[in-house]
């Protein structure tokens, strides 16, 4: 019964290394285009150069810390009403992707945060003595002269959305960590959870090496 | 011209105490002068120097730069008055990820300058700073030497009417050091821009300073042409702080001795271009034996001591100090004598 047969492992694991990089590759994506700027401005309202502001910061905090001190398969559930609304339905790789998304969002705001706090003071006040505002400061000095950490934390984020996606399988997500789950888990094919499991694995080191080369080409 | 009208700056430190870092200050900067804050750390001179470009707002008083209360502006305004202020800092503050050239022309973006302007310009300030060679390398490959040029490059980019300079020498070696001080003052001299430079360095201000203001836990103790201060200083602050500078120390058998008169000549100005001692030696009958000395040139003036043991008959001795005394800034006999 436990009987692996191995052409179905790989017509099953194509199309789920394919799900895998579609999750995690709209997530990151989502993450980029709007964690960097929640980041940014959870970053300015908290005081630092010209726009502190209490209120604003207080709920981007709120926010954040909300979305990411909920278990990933809670928020799952959670966001299945808004899932719907979104993509028309609740199941799918697409449709994972959106609590996907919304976890590498917050994730993401928060290392572009830490990573902006460590940009050097004297560097922003030189700016603001020069007269710049605070557009300027944040396209010319803080995202460059945090980019090279930026980028170590998207591949932070990377690793763990793949980690992340493999909860993905209880909204019908699929994925190769839901392969490893279904297959290698529920049905006792160790064989085949092994074999999933170095897939990930290599998936990870991957992302991890390709994030820290381009992280070191950047830093000047 | 900048003035200081009864600034106050005090905020809460770490603890939640108040710290009043600068207190009731009042003075004007003239234009085109190189003026110098000295004070030990802690002072209040960096906080004050802040409130010139409003890094600082004042908590009383106000700051008044060509006629505009820097405490009332904001927005459009601020940033215009702040295009016409230079700013160098003690850790350079370059941005890292932008090239020499870069971090010059970022400057005068900030200004609103054209695209041609700033092509154009650029290479003109890195050659005035002598690092026209370095102009596409990053700031880390650059020394501290190196690295503060690039910075004065950057603050005299929009042709600014005064250079704020907070400890801009103090992570620098001494000849690092000389090297900067002369660019400011080659600067100083063409551009006629008017130089604050705040210090804990009295070498610094010696070098290249017309007046110094000097301060002590947020207050301006004295304020005075550079050589009128360290010749005769009258706080006595500033005499401490001076201290260091004219060390003059003899060995303790000299001052126990006290069957020879231990002189300090102390000389200044034109006199000191005479030639006192030997005048001495040649009038009286006595021997001038120089155990210690120092001459100093402070704004091309200079200002000496020396300290010597007189040798000779007890009215000789008295004939020869009457004569020091009326021929030089002041004479005092050092050791005890019965």
């Amino acid at each position: 019964m436990n009987e692996t047969n191995y052409s179905e492992l790989v017509s099953n694991l194509l199309p789920a290394f394919g799900e895998t990089l579609e999750m995690c590759g709209i997530a990151l994506v989502l993450a980029i285009v709007l964690g960097i700027p929640i980041g940014v401005l959870s970053y300015l309202t908290s005081g630092c150069i010209v726009c502190k502001n209490k209120i604003i910061n207080l709920l981007v905090n709120l926010i954040l810390n909300i979305i990411m001190s909920t278990p990933f398969v809670i928020l799952l559930v959670l966001l299945l009403p808004f899932t719907r609304l979104v993509i028309g339905t609740s199941i799918g790789p697409e449709a994972a992707s959106v609590p996907l998304g919304i976890v590498a969002i917050a994730f993401y705001a928060r290392l572009v945060e830490s990573n902006l706090h460590g940009v050097d003071k004297g560097v922003i006040e030189a700016s603001v003595a020069m007269g710049a505002t605070w557009f300027q400061i944040v396209t010319n000095v803080l995202l460059p002269e945090a980019f090279s950490g930026m980028i170590r934390g998207l591949t932070v984020l990377a690793v763990t959305l793949v980690g992340y996606s493999a909860m993905a399988g209880i909204v019908g997500g699929g994925g190769v960590g839901d392969l490893a789950i279904r297959f290698g888990y529920y049905r006792y094919q160790t064989d085949i959870m092994i074999i999933t499991v170095l897939l990930l694995i290599g998936l990870v080191q991957i992302i991890q090496t390709f994030g820290e080369k381009i992280s070191k080409k950047v830093q000047k | 011209m900048i003035k200081f009208d009864n600034v106050s700056v005090s905020f809460p430190n770490k603890n939640g105490k108040i710290v009043h870092a600068v207190n009731d200050v009042s003075f004007e900067i003239e234009d085109g002068e190189i003026l110098g804050i000295v004070g030990t750390s802690g002072a209040g001179k960096s906080t004050l120097l802040r409130t010139v470009n409003q890094l600082q707002l004042p908590t009383s008083g106000q700051t008044i730069v060509n006629g505009n209360d820097i405490g009332n502006l904001s927005g459009k305004e601020l940033a215009n008055v702040r295009h016409s202020i230079g700013m160098i800092f003690q850790q350079f503050n370059l941005i890292s990820t932008k090239t020499v050239a870069q971090n010059v022309a970022f400057a005068m973006e900030i200004a609103g300058r054209s695209r041609e302007e700033i092509k154009q310009r650029v290479p003109e300030l890195l050659e005035l700073v002598g690092l026209a060679d370095r102009a596409d390398v990053y700031p880390n490959t650059l020394s501290g030497g190196q690295k503060q040029r690039v910075g004065i490059a950057r603050a005299v980019a929009n042709n600014p009417k005064i250079l704020l300079c907070d400890e801009a020498t103090s992570a620098l070696d001494p000849e690092t050091t000389n090297d900067v001080l002369q660019l400011l003052k080659e600067i100083n001299n063409k551009f006629g821009i008017t130089i604050v430079l705040i210090t804990h360095e009295l070498d610094v201000v010696k070098k290249i300073c017309q007046r110094v203001v000097v301060m002590n836990k947020g207050e301006v103790v004295e304020i005075g042409n550079v050589f009128d201060i360290f010749t005769n200083p009258q706080h006595e602050f500033t005499k401490t702080l001076l201290l260091h500078t004219f060390d003059l120390d003899l060995p303790k058998r000299f001052t126990q001795e006290n069957s020879k008169p231990l002189v300090k000549i102390v000389y200044n100005g034109d006199k000191a271009e005479d030639a006192i001692v030997s005048n001495v030696v040649k009038q009286f009958a006595v021997d001038v034996n120089i155990l210690h000395g120092k001459i100093e040139y402070i704004n091309d003036r200079p200002f000496g001591i020396l300290i010597v043991q007189l040798i000779g008959e007890q009215d000789e001795i008295y004939k020869s100090l009457n004569y020091l005394s009326k021929n030089t800034y002041r004479t005092e006999v050092i050791n005890e004598r019965n």
